[in-house]
Parts: C-alpha cells; sequence; structure tokens
C-alpha cells in the first residue's frame, strides 16, 4: 500500500533543463515530508506536478491513492495547496476569498460562508476578515492562503516554501499552525531552503539537488551520515594549540582538526556533556586558557554542505558554476556507493 | 469543523454544464468585486472613449465629407457607431491585464488546483468585462445624445444593435484573455491588448469612409470583422454614412457582424482554455 503521497521516477524537462531526473517519494499517511534544496533543485516543479499544475513527462504519481495523471480533477478534491505567493485575491476581503474558494470546492454557498467563519476564526483574522486583503500584512496574507488551502480540510497538503519572505516572528506563528495541522492527521509535503524549518516540522527528509533526490532519511539520519557529535576548543593563546590538541587526542573517536588562524580545533567525540566538563576540567587542570568551547552536533547545514558541496542558500551565487557543482555532486555520489 | 467538512464531501455534485456555469458565476462576481473596489479603472475607461467623442466629432468634424457633405452635425451620428465598437473592443486590454495579473499572482495556480470547471476562471472575467462594457456604454450613448447623436429607427433595432455592439465586445475579451495567459506582466498585457486594435479599428469604416480609402486599404476595411459591426451598428441606428460596398459584409451587415463575433468567440476561447490548462506563471 504506497503512502499519502507516491511518487515514482518523476521526469520533467523544460527545453535542455531537465528539472526533474527521476524523483521518487512515499509519504506514509499523517507524515510530513520537507522537500529540502536550493533554488532551481526542482522543489518546485515537483509539487507542480503532484498537484496537477504540471504533467510529468514521465513517471507515477498517485495521490491520497489516486492516479494523478489519469484523474487529476478526483486529486483536487482531495489536495490543498499552499504555494510560494500568498495566492490570495487583495481586493477581495478575507472573508470574500474563502468563500470564493469554498464555493469553487463545489461546497454550496452557504456551507461555504460557514465555513469561511470557521477558518477566519482559526487563523486569528476574525478582526479583518472585512478587509480587503491588501491591507494585511505579510504574514496575515500567508495565514489566509494557508486558510484557503484548507477550506475542505483536505487529507494531503502541500506547501511550497510556507514562510520564504517571512519574518523570524511570523515564521515562528505559521509552524505552530502547521504543527497544529499535521497533528489533526493531515499528510504534508512541505519544501523549503531552510534547514531549521525542515528540521522543525518534517519527520521524514528528502533533499533534491538537480532534479534528484540524492539523500532521504529523518532528520537524525541524515546528520548521522554526516558525522555525530565534536567538539570545538577555541584557545586563547596560539602556543597552547599543540598541547590542546594533545590533550583532545585522548577523549577523540577520530582526528583532531586545526585551523591555526581562528585558534579553533575540532574533534569527533561521543559522550555528550559529560565529556565535554572532562575536557574542560582537563584543559583547565592544563593550564590553558580557552576563549570558547561548545559540543557541536551537525546541522542540516553540514548535512547539505556534504551532500552536495554547497550550502542551500548559496545556489544563487553559484549559478554560473552549475556545471562545477554537478560535477562535485556526481563524485559524492559515487564515494556515496 | 467536522460537520462542514464532512458535507462538502458528500456536497460534490458532477461535473456539468451546470458546475460550469456556476463556477463562472463565482469567479464573474469575484471580479465584479474587484472592480468596485478599483473604482478609477471603471473611470479611466470612461473618460477614453468620452474624450474621442468629443475630439473627432470637434477637430475632424468639419472636415469629412459623409454622404457628399462636410456638416459637422452628419458627421456627429456617422461617428458614434465607430466610437461605440472602438470602446467595446478596449475592453480586450482589461480582460488581458486582469489575467496576466491573476497568473503572475499565482492566482491561476490556484484556481488549477482546486476542483473547478476548468474553463470557469476564463469566462468569469471576460462575464465581468462584459457587465462593465455594458456600464461603458450605456454611459457613453448618454454623452453621444448630449452632442446630437440620435437614432431614426425603432427600439427593437437599436436594442439589436446594442446587442451586437456587446456581442464583439465580449468576443475580444476572448483575444484579450490569450494575450494575458501569453505573457509575462499585466503590463505587457495592457499594451499587447491595445497596440493590434489601433490598425484594427483605424483601418475600418470607423471614423472615415471607407470608399475614400486606396483599393486595397479598402478592400482590408470592408471586410475587417470590426467593420461589419460598424456598418451593422449604422444601419439599425439609421445614421448616415452606410458604406455602398458590394463586399459580402458591408451588404450583410448584421449577419456579417454576428457571424464574426461568434467565430472569434469559439475560435479564441478554445484556444484561452487550451493554454489555460498548460499554464504556468
Amino acid at each position: 500500500m504506497p503512502g499519502a503521497i507516491y511518487a515514482e521516477g518523476l521526469v520533467k524537462t523544460f527545453g535542455d533543463v531537465k528539472a526533474l531526473d527521476g524523483v521518487d517519494l512515499d509519504v506514509p499517511e499523517g507524515t510530513v515530508l520537507g522537500l529540502l534544496g536550493p533554488n532551481g533543485a526542482g522543489k518546485t516543479t515537483t509539487v507542480r506536478c503532484l498537484t496537477t499544475l504540471l504533467r510529468p513527462d514521465r513517471g507515477k504519481a498517485f495521490v491520497a491513492g489516486i492516479d494523478v495523471l489519469k484523474h487529476p480533477n478526483e486529486v483536487r478534491r482531495s489536495i490543498g495547496l499552499s504555494g510560494q505567493f500568498a495566492a490570495v485575491d487583495e481586493y477581495l476581503t478575507g472573508r470574500e476569498n474563502l468563500h470564493m474558494v469554498g464555493q469553487l470546492y463545489q461546497m454550496r454557498s452557504k456551507l461555504a460562508k460557514a465555513r469561511a467563519v470557521e477558518l477566519l476564526e482559526q487563523f486569528h483574522l476574525t478582526e479583518a476578515a472585512d478587509r480587503p486583503a491588501k491591507t494585511y500584512s505579510g504574514g496575515m496574507r500567508r495565514r489566509l492562503d494557508l486558510a484557503a488551502a484548507l477550506v475542505v480540510s483536505p487529507p494531503v497538503m502541500f506547501m511550497d516554501e510556507p514562510t520564504t519572505g517571512l519574518d523570524p516572528r511570523n515564521r515562528q506563528q505559521l509552524w505552530e499552525v502547521i504543527k497544529q495541522l499535521v497533528s489533526g492527521g493531515t499528510t504534508l509535503l512541505l519544501t523549503t531552503q531552510y534547514l531549521e524549518e525542515a528540521d522543525h516540522l518534517a519527520h521524514d527528509i528528502c533533499v533534491v539537488d538537480h532534479g534528484r533526490v540524492i539523500a532521504r532519511g529523518t532528520s537524525d539520519e541524515l546528520k548521522a551520515r554526516t558525522g555525530g557529535e565534536r567538539v570545538e576548543v577555541v584557545v586563547h593563546d596560539r602556543e597552547h594549540i599543540a598541547t590542546a590538541s594533545e590533550v583532545l587526542r585522548g577523549f577523540g573517536k577520530g582526528e583532531t582538526t586545526v585551523e591555526e588562524h581562528t585558534r579553533m580545533l575540532t574533534v569527533p567525540v561521543s559522550g555528550g556533556a559529560k565529556l565535554l566538563a572532562e575536557v574542560i576540567r582537563e584543559l583547565d587542570t592544563r593550564g590553558i586558557e580557552i576563549d570558547d568551547i561548545g559540543l557541536r552536533r551537525p546541522t542540516l547545514d553540514d548535512v547539505f554542505l556534504s551532500l552536495t558541496g554547497h550550502l542551500a542558500e548559496q545556489r544563487d551565487e553559484e549559478n554560473g558554476t552549475a556545471a562545477d557543482a554537478k560535477g562535485h555532486q556526481k563524485k559524492k555520489e559515487e564515494e556515496a556507493k | 469543523m467536522s460537520a462542514v467538512t464532512d458535507a462538502v464531501r458528500t456536497a460534490v455534485p458532477g461535473g456539468s454544464l451546470g458546475q460550469s456555469v456556476r463556477d463562472s458565476l463565482v469567479v464573474a462576481k469575484r471580479n465584479l468585486i474587484r472592480m468596485s473596489r478599483i473604482p478609477e479603472m471603471v473611470i479611466f475607461g470612461l473618460i477614453q472613449p468620452i474624450m474621442f467623442v468629443v475630439l473627432f466629432s470637434y477637430v475632424f468634424g468639419g472636415s469629412m465629407n459623409i454622404g457628399g457633405t462636410t456638416d459637422p452635425a452628419t458627421y456627429r451620428e456617422f461617428l458614434m457607431a465607430g466610437i461605440f465598437a472602438q470602446t467595446v473592443t478596449f475592453a480586450t486590454a482589461g480582460a488581458g491585464a486582469g489575467i496576466a495579473d491573476d497568473m503572475h499572482k499565482g492566482l491561476i495556480d490556484r484556481f488549477r488546483s482546486l476542483p473547478m470547471a476548468r474553463g470557469a476562471v476564463l469566462t468569469g472575467r471576460t462575464l465581468a468585462d462584459l457587465v462593465q462594457t455594458a456600464l461603458t456604454l450605456f454611459v457613453l450613448a448618454i454623452v453621444a445624445l448630449l452632442v446630437g447623436w440620435r437614432t431614426h429607427t425603432s427600439a427593437p433595432e437599436v436594442l439589436a444593435a446594442f446587442g451586437l455592439l456587446l456581442l464583439l465586445g465580449y468576443a475580444f475579451t476572448w483575444v484579450g484573455a490569450l494575450i494575458g495567459l501569453s505573457v509575462r506582466t499585466p503590463e505587457a498585457a495592457t499594451s499587447g491588448g491595445l497596440i493590434w486594435l489601433f490598425p484594427v479599428t483605424f483601418i475600418s469604416n470607423a471614423f472615415v469612409d471607407s470608399s475614400r480609402m486606396t483599393p486595397w486599404l479598402q478592400h482590408v476595411a470592408d471586410w475587417n470583422p470590426f467593420s461589419a459591426t460598424v456598418q451593422a451598428c449604422r444601419e439599425l441606428f439609421g445614421n448616415p454614412g452606410v458604406s455602398p460596398s458590394d463586399a459580402w459584409p458591408m451588404q450583410h451587415a448584421v449577419w456579417a457582424s454576428l457571424i464574426y463575433s461568434v467565430v472569434i468567440v469559439v475560435l479564441f476561447r478554445t484556444l484561452a482554455v487550451r493554454k489555460y490548462r498548460s499554464a504556468s506563471a
């Protein structure tokens, strides 16, 4: 039994550009999949294929158990889509927007009105309900857009970069809304460039780059693949580097790396906070003055960097060297095998 | 919440003509609400044709020879059918810009992800534009009466003329819809929707007696779909300057106008809906 969202070998080409190069996905019912990748990796194209907006050249896709290519209109009844831009009519009020969307989901007018009232309440928009959406703040528009996607409480939701462009406070608020939603049993596919966001919201993560899924797993699994925890020490005096390095060697599970100019030493460890305390004591006993010390777990940024050779946000500047990046990625894939 | 949404699932009727009509009306209502909230657009849409009436009547009025006379009053009566027809075609730009704006803002994506009738977004838009066109035409007719335009026929004939004008305007909004779906920005849709209207409306019998044009140009003017509606209106209003040309559309202007408009609707609706189905911002 495939999951609530299932894709196999999705391929989509635009001219010479292969936007999707064989994407496979399987999202169990009631879970959140984070689709993570830089701009142009194929995240949006994947969402567009799954939400019937774009027909893939090849591959299969099922949403809520319905064949997307054969019965697109049946799929549309079972999904909600919240896109990169808050797709609401800015000249309509919040209430009018939701009423319209409800009617276009084929609800009776009266029912659509009642549902709009519920959603405005749920998304804290009741006070602004009768103002044109033009007067809303960015966060309010996103909430309205999300409310519009939820009019029929669809079992499957797609959110394409829901928090892009929002300030941290609004992002936090939207995360809370998304969490509530998922706790109600909705299956969600979420794309994001923010690794923190995927870490926060997603059960499983697929990292995509150049139209392919290059890694998948839970956030912890991906981090574990990149390497476990490390102790990082910045010593005060350059002369102490050698001694500190010796100390760390005693605690470490692997090679200590030293950055001379920042006076930072890093060593992979296992043992967590307790070990960290021991390291501090030992360095103190030896009279080594330290500026900073910490236990560092890999972030998804580390994961991304090690998988693709570039950071998620860096892609824009790197467009010129996309070919290099691709070469690099191939090398990584070979290494992975 | 669940009571409502359970009802939703069961309240879904089959995809039918009824659904098409209902969805189109929902979208038309949305566009009309929009228009009422941007009154300056409706007002500018009115000022332009009024300006044309005044400019053409008084600047060109004394120099135009219509049916052997250069009497300005005759030209004013001659002119109005042309201005009416030109005004209704300018709705093209509004429809195009509106749809391009919806594409640009991601609304078309939202609509395409909903289980609604495929052509409804475009039909709704063109219907709303039709309402706006009717309003503009109404105001323009009053201004025309003020500057001395009169009809000399029965009420049904006059109403038939306005019917043909609205149909022409409706047909052209479908051209606008296709343009709106094909360009990247609303600005491009506005200029792209207007530029070609100038040759279409000027190489015609709208503002001058086309029989005084160079023969090849007269030929173009006689077969121009736009001329057919103008000619039909002059006949139905009983206004001067009906072209004596023996080209078929000039001889059977009412039928020609009707046929041209219906063909334009069918052709451009088909193309626009096809484009909509694969549209991406």
